[in-house]
């Protein structure tokens, strides 16, 4: 191995999000401002506080997949597939990769795993006996079952493992992958998060923490990152995977180049199960951090796509980290929460916000935060409320926070030779 | 007779996600039709379910071919 660092650029992408389902369709959405959030409709959800959520659309896995892979899935691994199909696509690697099998790998995050499959074989399990539960419970429910589903489908030999770190689960998955390829481990990884949780089960117990939004009267607006009147935050679902690669090996291979990964920051609060250290101390950090790694300074930075999940603490805290961190350019750059339009997609998040970052470097345009009706005066930064911005953005920070004080900055930056 | 054979097709069918045409009495679940040891453990949990019956391990090992499960579930359906 050396220790000699390598440029790793991002080739490829695929995205599933409430919003649409491809990545063309989620960006042409995501400018335009459109919520994907609504009333629930995978399951009856009259018994919920909460009984809305920001669910994938008119997604049919039969449509990607053949009947035995969409028997032996969970949604979860459907939205991964889906997603790294188109990743690769874009990337020019195709249904067959031309990749030298123990240097491609496989890394990505998902917070929960196969809850829906665990529900209903618990449920199984209590009605009919054990002896009735499912041999495809434990590999249809396990996170590390995505990873393991995309390299079998590509022939990826190559480093291979799921991250869990709550919402921060698939930033960390792509720091990771980004790390592995900066030191000549691997040369090629598909890499983001998945995740889809909207069962029952989750939405009561993130209900019971009065962390969720509860508008259900108007579920389009629930989502409103640093507004005044944000209540929660939305409980999305989702797939966001990029293809990772070595400059050299995009080079060589003459690969449509999308963006360069430059830093990766990755921190934790040592404070609180749920919530932030005050001032967004160990967030502080991580920006610092993924700042560093790339030899940036704070002034460099043009866009962040915030954490921004709508709760009345982030929101706060990740406002006043960003203050700390860049003193006055704070107000200079923009910052701008997409979870007001996808949802929360957990551990899925830093995956899906990681392809989005790729395209606001990529495109020069900033998608909105969504819903804004009232300012809060403690968050009084450009948040691209209600429009997109047109603006060139030569660096991008995606900021990822998961519960248990887990704190992930990435760095990424417009593709130039 | 006619009814339990095809409610045993019915069921390789929806379990292994294979073609009706290719579950003939001589095909392999394995070999023929591409089921793996969690798909075998799957599918006599399926057939247990359909006929209200307990199908010991020793049983389910026996049962290689289309055409073997219709016979043990005749005969037990018989019984």
């Amino acid at each position: 191995m050396s220790t000699e660092k390598r440029r790793v650029v991002i080739t490829g992408a695929g995205l599933i999000t409430a919003v649409a389902n491809d990545l063309a369709s989620n960006w042409d959405a995501l400018l335009s401002g459109i919520s994907g959030t609504d009333t629930i409709t995978s399951f009856d959800p009259s018994r919920l506080e909460v009984r809305l959520a920001a669910e994938v659309k008119n997604f049919d896995p039969a449509d990607y997949l053949d009947k035995k892979e969409v028997r032996r899935t969970d949604r979860f691994c459907q939205f991964a597939l889906v997603a790294a199909a188109e990743a690769l696509r874009t990337a020019g690697l195709g249904e067959s990769p031309d990749v030298e099998s123990d240097r491609f790998g496989v890394i990505t995050g998902s917070g929960i795993g196969g809850i829906g499959t665990l529900e209903q074989q618990h449920l199984v399990y209590l009605e009919k006996g054990p002896d009735r539960v499912s041999p495809f419970f434990v590999p249809m429910f396990i996170a590390d079952m995505a990873p393991g589903l995309i390299s079998m489908k590509y022939g990826a030999k190559g480093p291979n493992y799921s991250t869990q770190s709550a919402c921060a689960s698939s930033a960390h998955a792509i720091g990771n992958a980004f790390k592995l390829i900066q030191r000549g481990i691997a040369d090629v990884i598909i890499s983001g998060g998945t995740e889809s949780s909207v069962t029952p089960l989750t939405m009561a117990g993130f209900a019971s923490m009065k962390a969720l939004s509860s508008r259900n009267d108007e579920p389009e607006k629930a989502s409103r990152p640093f507004d005044a009147n944000r209540d929660g935050f939305v409980l999305g679902e989702g797939g966001g995977l990029v293809v990772l690669e070595a400059l050299e090996h995009a080079r060589a291979r003459g690969a449509p180049i999308m963006a360069e990964v430059v830093g990766y920051g990755l921190t934790a609060d040592a404070h609180h199960m749920t919530a932030p250290a005050p001032e967004g101390e160990g967030a502080q950090r991580a920006m610092r951090q993924a700042l560093e790694d790339g030899g940036l300074q704070p002034e460099d930075i043009d866009y962040i796509n915030a954490h921004g999940t709508s709760t009345p603490f982030n929101d706060l805290s990740e406002t006043q980290a960003i203050k700390k961190v860049f003193g006055d350019h704070a107000h200079e750059l923009v910052v701008s929460s997409t979870k007001s339009m996808t949802g929360h997609t957990l551990g899925a998040a830093g995956g899906v916000e990681g392809v989005i970052c790729t395209l606001v470097v990529k495109e020069g345009k900033i998608p909105p935060t969504i819903n804004f009706s009232e300012p809060d005066p403690d968050c009084d930064l450009n948040y691209s409320f209600n429009e997109a911005t047109e603006r060139p953005v030569e660096l991008a920070l995606s900021n990822s926070f998961g519960f248990g004080g887990h704190n992930v900055t990435l760095a990424i930056k417009r593709w130039e030779e | 007779m006619a009814d339990i054979e095809s409610r045993v097709r019915d069921i390789i069918v929806t379990e292994l996600g294979v073609e009706p045409s290719k579950v003939t009495p001589e095909a392999s679940f394995v070999e023929d039709l591409g089921a793996d040891s969690l798909d075998t453990v799957e599918l006599v949990m399926a057939f247990e379910e359909e006929f209200g019956i307990e199908i010991p391990d020793e049983d389910a090992e026996k049962m290689e071919t289309v055409g073997d499960a219709i016979k043990y579930l005749t005969e037990k359906e018989g019984a």
